[in-house]
């Protein structure tokens, strides 16, 4: 996973409240067995018209916006479907911070898998940082996470707040499963724990 | 919470017995018994544990079967459709590669992943389940803590069988009193829903309680607790009882003689303490909810089958204003309609949320002896090979038939729209599945959630129809 430390770029504004994964990547997009290549239907629905051609006024269809890298959404982003895709997509795309008032849980948490980083901060803020993003090619926010801080294009600095192990991790760009081997004997002394007391559960 | 004497939930209670250790940071390495694998989440993930040299730890833990791009037509040739077909066979492959127990297409056990859990008895209280979908919420009817994960996850738990967690917050929502006549365990889900709406558990696992869920039989808790996930909670729970044994004995995967006694006496200890503590509790009256359908793109739309398309000025910001005007929009629908004033195109019954042998019954109930509307498409996809065997053994699949519906194979088809079961744009559609989020069905398609026999009943006469109406 690459790590995340700072990030500058274009913030786009996507100012609509309960975006579902199947509206981030819709089902009909998720037979593929491979992680990337989901970038070009990203929001698949919002941005394309019917016969195929994109919609000049989806934001991400407009320059700076097509290089953005930041998302700053309406509330409870993410919601639906636990499907990874959704993450994948936005990251094929170059997407790597959402700011948002709310997420839904699973997507939040499929975010740090992939080197993503959620922000959540209260309505106010997401709506200047949101005016922020509105602001064309001026529209470029700094996300530090080592200082926990997104820098506005005013230079003002609002704090965060992140889970301390999934900060560690994202910083170093951390797998969790070498992390959890790690306590294999542990694993190793529940799972025989278990196994002598609900042997039918065990094959 | 620690394992004192301090008054424990059932989520408390099952989450405490599955810490294999506490990380500094109250991260905690969460062990997980049962895994349930499907074909569209899975690739990426045993393909990383190819690329990393790793195993699947407990293959005797992991059970897979395809469902969500499986065609409901007949399937005696094997699947039209190349990528859907790759999905399937890599699936397929991954399992016999990795040992892991399979339910193939051509066996009658291959069904909705979170109809097969439980019917097969793999899903028990007490238990920690995961599978990469979000309605894995569905297995907590059974007591069991049962959550949906990504793809990563479903590698890590495939490597280590445990999962990197923060435990949940508690919310109790307590049902009182008793469900009128005409209404289900889907209306209560979405009067629930409609209360709190999608982000109101978000954070939270739910416990249902109260006379209401109490009274409700394992299907109908299934889809009380199927449903918690668009109410933003990960998962939903019912503390286990005598239903909840009687329907698991027996079944293949359920514990047998004298396990089954000690499994018994263990699920026993598992239902709340009474003063256990609830970070949230919402209360609600069953005796007031009513037939319910949803008109908007988000399941918090929900109106009485007796009410009107409401109007987007009503509400307080005008965020909510516009949102709602671009459903109304999406939804071909003007503020004020009557409801039951809204003619369909296509009627899907079926989905881990109501694809269940009394689903079936309840909507072959309605269905029996009349005619599917004209113009209007019908189709019924029962949500295993077993639940379709049982319906024909009673003989729901000729009423279906009789009255005009189409009868089709297993699997999540419509609810969806990965196979060939797709809405066309601008198709409206009364369904018995979970979401209505724009071109879930199938591309500019528009859904309406309700519960079977309301599905049944507008299949009947064209349009959205209180059941009251048509039953006795």
């Amino acid at each position: 996973m690459q790590p995340f430390t700072t990030l500058t770029g274009i913030a786009a504004p996507l100012p609509i409240p309960n975006v579902d994964t199947d509206k981030i990547i819709p089902a009909r997009f998720l037979k593929t067995i491979k992680r990337s290549g989901l970038g070009k239907n990203l929001f698949d629905a919002m941005r394309y018209r019917a016969d195929g051609s994109e919609d000049p006024d989806f934001i991400l269809n407009r320059e700076p916006y097509r290089r953005a890298e930041i998302l700053v959404a309406g509330p409870n982003f993410g919601c639906g479907s636990s499907r990874e895709h959704a993450p994948w997509a936005l990251l094929d795309f170059g997407i790597r911070c959402v700011i948002a008032p709310g997420f839904a849980d699973i997507f939040y948490n499929n975010c740090f898998k992939n080197g993503i980083l959620p922000i959540k901060l209260p309505p106010a803020i997401c709506d200047a940082l949101m005016e922020d993003a509105k602001l064309g090619a001026n529209a470029r926010l700094m996300i530090d996470l080592e200082r926990q801080v997104v820098v506005r294009p005013n230079g003002e600095e609002i704090r965060f707040e992140i889970d301390p192990f999934r900060k560690h991790c994202l910083l170093h760009g951390l797998d969790d499963i070498g992390q959890t081997l790690a306590h294999a004997a542990k694993i190793d002394a529940y799972e025989a724990k278990r196994r002598a007391a609900e042997p039918w559960l065990f094959a | 919470m620690g394992e004192g004497t301090a008054p424990r939930t059932l989520f408390d209670k099952i989450w405490d017995s599955h810490v294999v250790e506490r990380l500094p940071d109250g991260t905690c390495i969460l062990y997980i018994d049962r895994h349930l694998v499907h074909e569209v989440t899975s690739p990426q993930a045993f393909e990383g544990l190819r690329m990393a040299g790793r195993r699947v730890r407990r293959p005797d833990a992991t059970f897979a079967v395809a469902d969500h791009n499986v065609p409901t037509s007949d399937r005696s040739k094997g699947i039209d459709e190349p990528e859907s077909r790759l999905q399937v066979e890599t699936l397929e492959s991954n399992v016999a590669e990795f040992g892991v127990p399979y339910f193939p297409l051509q066996d009658a056990r291959q069904g909705i992943v979170h109809i097969v859990g439980p019917e097969q008895g793999i899903s028990q209280p007490g238990l920690t389940i995961v599978c990469g979908d979000s309605h894995t919420s569905t297995h907590g009817a059974l007591g069991a803590l049962a959550f949906g994960i990504g793809t990563s996850e479903v590698e890590h738990v495939l490597a280590t069988q445990t999962l990197l967690q923060k435990p949940a917050k508690n919310m109790l929502i307590e049902v009182q009193g008793r469900l009128p006549f005409g209404c289900t365990a889907k209306d209560l889900i979405l009067a629930i829903i409609g209360r709190i709406g999608t982000a109101g558990g978000t954070g939270h696992v739910i416990e249902y309680a109260g006379e209401a869920i109490r009274d409700l039989d394992m299907a109908g808790r299934m889809t009380v607790c199927n449903m918690s996930i668009e109410a933003g909670a990960r998962a939903g729970l019912v503390a286990p009882d005598e239903k909840t044994f009687a329907y698991l004995n027996g079944r293949p995967y359920a514990p047998k003689g004298e396990a089954w006694d000690r499994a018994v006496a263990y699920w026993k200890t598992l239902p709340s303490d009474p003063g256990a503590r609830y970070d949230t509790t919402v209360t609600l009256k069953a005796d007031e909810i009513v037939p319910l359908v949803t008109w908007g793109t988000s399941p918090e739309d929900v109106v009485p089958i007796t009410g009107a398309v409401p109007d987007p000025d009503s509400e307080t910001t005008e965020a909510r204003r516009a949102a709602k005007r671009r459903m109304l929009e999406y939804m071909g629908l003007t503020p004020g309609t009557r409801m039951q004033d809204v003619a369909v195109d296509v009627v899907f019954i079926g989905s881990c949320t109501n694809g269940r042998i009394e689903d079936l019954r309840a909507a072959a109930a309605v269905a029996k002896g009349r005619k599917v509307a004209g113009g209007v498409r019908a189709m019924v996809v029962p949500g295993s090979g077993l639940v379709k065997r049982q319906a024909e053994a009673e003989g729901l699949d000729r009423v279906f038939r009789e009255a005009g519906f189409e009868w089709r194979e297993a699997g999540c088809s419509m609810c969806l729209g990965m196979n060939a079961d797709q809405l066309k744009p601008g198709q409206r559609c009364a369904s018995t599945s979970n979401r209505n989020f724009e071109g879930r069905q199938g591309p500019g398609g528009r859904t309406h959630l309700m519960s079977p026999a309301m599905a049944a009943a507008a299949a009947v006469t064209g349009r959205l129809t209180d059941v009251r109406e048509l039953v006795t």
